[in-house]
């Protein structure tokens, strides 16, 4: 058996799947994030001071692009492998002689090339906007790729546990957005309260958002090394806890 | 040691309600077999196929593929496998072509030859010309004929197919019995569930029967058809009675004044009903039997295990 055919299979189907339909999944990140620029970047931000020597368009760039990936990643995935489960084709996986590593690799793989392709596109219309800059490349590649992976597997678990479409927008409403908007995108950590510093790092998300605002501006409230220990270890974990859920057919199998 | 198509041993089924929807059945399928799984609603055909294709989780048993054993083998075992499910589980959404060549693929089937057997398989089937047609503007039977096309995309030797005629106007089902004796004449073995008994009849050289979680008769149809001690045939008769006459030998009853059914053993034939029809000048304009010859054998087995419950 030739897994990497199997592989490619998945990946393709699920790239042109997003693609099929850019109206409903690429196109809606990039107006939405036109809409904060010029919200909070033009209208409120030109009242607001300048952040380590950045302007605060200019600042507010890595988290709403980082925030693009992590929905579109999210969402592809879970849509994606929730509609295989309500309309019984995940069968045509399931009776393959296809790994259970290589069919969550598949989808995965999907969730990270919208996320990236989304991420693009944003990337594009934040240009219009104000200056993009790369401070440092591989950690910008390295922290979006990863942050895909992590937010994948999330989207890929939400969709294995859900019965109902209902069950698939719950998380993303009231778990993703909220510590994503809390994540720091739009402010520094440190011009918080003592007190609600310390609670912001109990959020996993800022410390995405922090790598990559380093590896854009060269600037994060957290130290690199630390932010990049804390998704790496997420993403492992939620990697394995996929694969068990599968092995043991939680949500596929009866 | 024979090596079976399919063996099974043991197979025992309790879902999470406490439903025990398999009792340790114990089923053997020779390589190259036509064979027939047939059971009421709820029997647990669905259940076996399930299992088989590691779809659902055994309880306890043994399940082997051509030697394999789903559990230490699952891989193997899935490569013998092609499944023709009783629902549409395709994407709707996707082209004829795609869903037939992404299935292929799953088996790790370059696209090249991927391609090559899909368009023979469609054309077996009648669905070239709509290979570019999304899945979900298909009709029913083109539906359930993309589904045997994608079944056999990467040519399994075991083809389960869980009642594929169902709905399928009786012309079209009869060019899919055809295409299925030409795919089991090349060697694959088939495993066909149906609520058609003609069709298992037809088609197929031996059954099981299974009823409630049991299986109630493994055998040859020819052997199960020999079990048949009588036949029940319906006369139209010409001219109206208006009672059921006496025949010696044979039950019989007045459905309504121009319709005799009549109960023929086997050991008396119907030679004798047709001389004692004549002599009392009652005249036949055509005769009928009452239910498919299996269909009577079934439901006498069936009702058999309903008693004793």
């Amino acid at each position: 058996m030739n897994a990497s055919i199997a592989l490619r299979t998945i990946v393709t189907k699920e790239i042109r799947r997003f693609l099929r339909i850019w109206i409903q999944t690429v196109l809606p990140p990039m107006i939405t994030t036109a809409l904060y620029f010029i919200i909070f970047g033009q209208l409120i931000g030109s009242q607001i001071s300048a952040i380590a020597s950045y302007s605060y368009m200019e600042y507010i760039v890595p988290g709403l692009i980082l925030m693009a990936v992590i929905t579109n990643s999210y969402s592809n995935v879970v849509s994606s492998f929730y509609g295989a489960k309500f309309s019984h084709y995940v069968e045509e996986l399931l009776i393959a002689p296809i790994p259970n590593s290589l069919i969550l690799t598949g989808y995965i793989t999907g969730g990270v090339a919208r996320g990236l392709t989304v991420g693009v596109m944003v990337s594009l219309v934040a240009s219009f906007f104000a200056d993009v800059h790369i401070h440092n490349l591989g950690i910008v590649l390295s922290v979006v790729v990863l942050t895909s992976i992590l937010f994948s597997l999330g989207g890929f678990i939400n969709a294995i546990y859900a019965k109902s479409f209902d069950d698939i927008s719950i998380v993303p409403t009231f778990v993703l957005t909220p510590l994503t908007y809390l994540g720091g995108i739009f402010y520094s950590i440190d011009m918080l309260p003592p007190f609600w510093r310390e609670v912001s790092l109990f959020n996993p998300i800022l410390y995405m958002i922090n790598a990559f605002r380093y590896g854009l501006l060269g600037i994060s409230d957290i130290p690199l090394a630390t932010a990049f220990g804390v998704t790496i270890l997420f993403t492992i974990a939620l990697a394995v806890y996929a694969l068990i859920l599968m092995r043991r057919g939680v949500g596929l199998k009866s | 040691m024979t090596i079976h198509a399919l063996d099974i041993s043991g197979l025992h089924k309790v879902y999470r309600s406490g439903h025990v929807a398999l009792h340790d059945i114990d089923l053997h399928v020779e390589q190259g077999d036509f064979f027939a799984l047939l059971g009421p609603n709820g029997a647990g055909k669905s259940t076996t196929i399930g299992i088989i294709t590691t779809l659902v989780n055994k309880t306890a048993g043994s399940v082997q593929v051509f030697g394999h054993d789903i559990d230490s083998n699952p891989m193997a075992a899935k490569r013998c496998i092609g499944l023709v499910p009783q629902e549409f589980n395709f994407n709707q959404f996707e082209p004829v072509i795609e869903i037939v060549t992404n299935q292929a693929g799953y088996y790790g089937i370059a696209k090249p030859l991927a391609q090559q057997r899909a368009e023979t398989y469609l054309r077996q089937l009648g669905l070239w010309d709509k290979r570019h047609t999304i899945a979900r503007n298909l009709s029913g039977g083109m539906k359930r004929r993309l589904m045997i096309a994608r079944a056999l995309a990467h040519e399994p030797r075991l083809l389960i197919l869980d009642e594929p005629t169902a709905g399928v106007d009786i012309e079209l089902r009869r060019s899919m019995w055809s295409f299925l004796r030409e795919v089991n004449q090349q060697g694959t073995t088939i495993i066909l569930t149906t609520h058609y008994l003609e069709e298992a009849e037809n088609l197929c050289r031996n059954v099981a029967i299974i009823d409630d979680g049991k299986i109630v008769a493994n055998t040859s149809i020819r052997t199960l058809l020999n079990q048949l001690i009588c036949e029940t045939v319906v006369l139209d008769l010409q001219e109206p009675l208006n009672h059921a006459p006496h025949l010696a030998g044979y039950n019989s009853c007045l459905v309504d004044p121009c319709t005799l059914e009549v109960e023929i053993p086997r050991s008396q034939g119907v030679n004798q009903l047709f001389q004692q029809l004549t002599a009392q000048e009652i005249k036949v304009s055509s005769l009928r039997n009452k239910a498919n010859r299996l269909e009577e054998l079934f439901l006498r087995l069936v009702e058999n295990g309903a008693e004793k419950r």
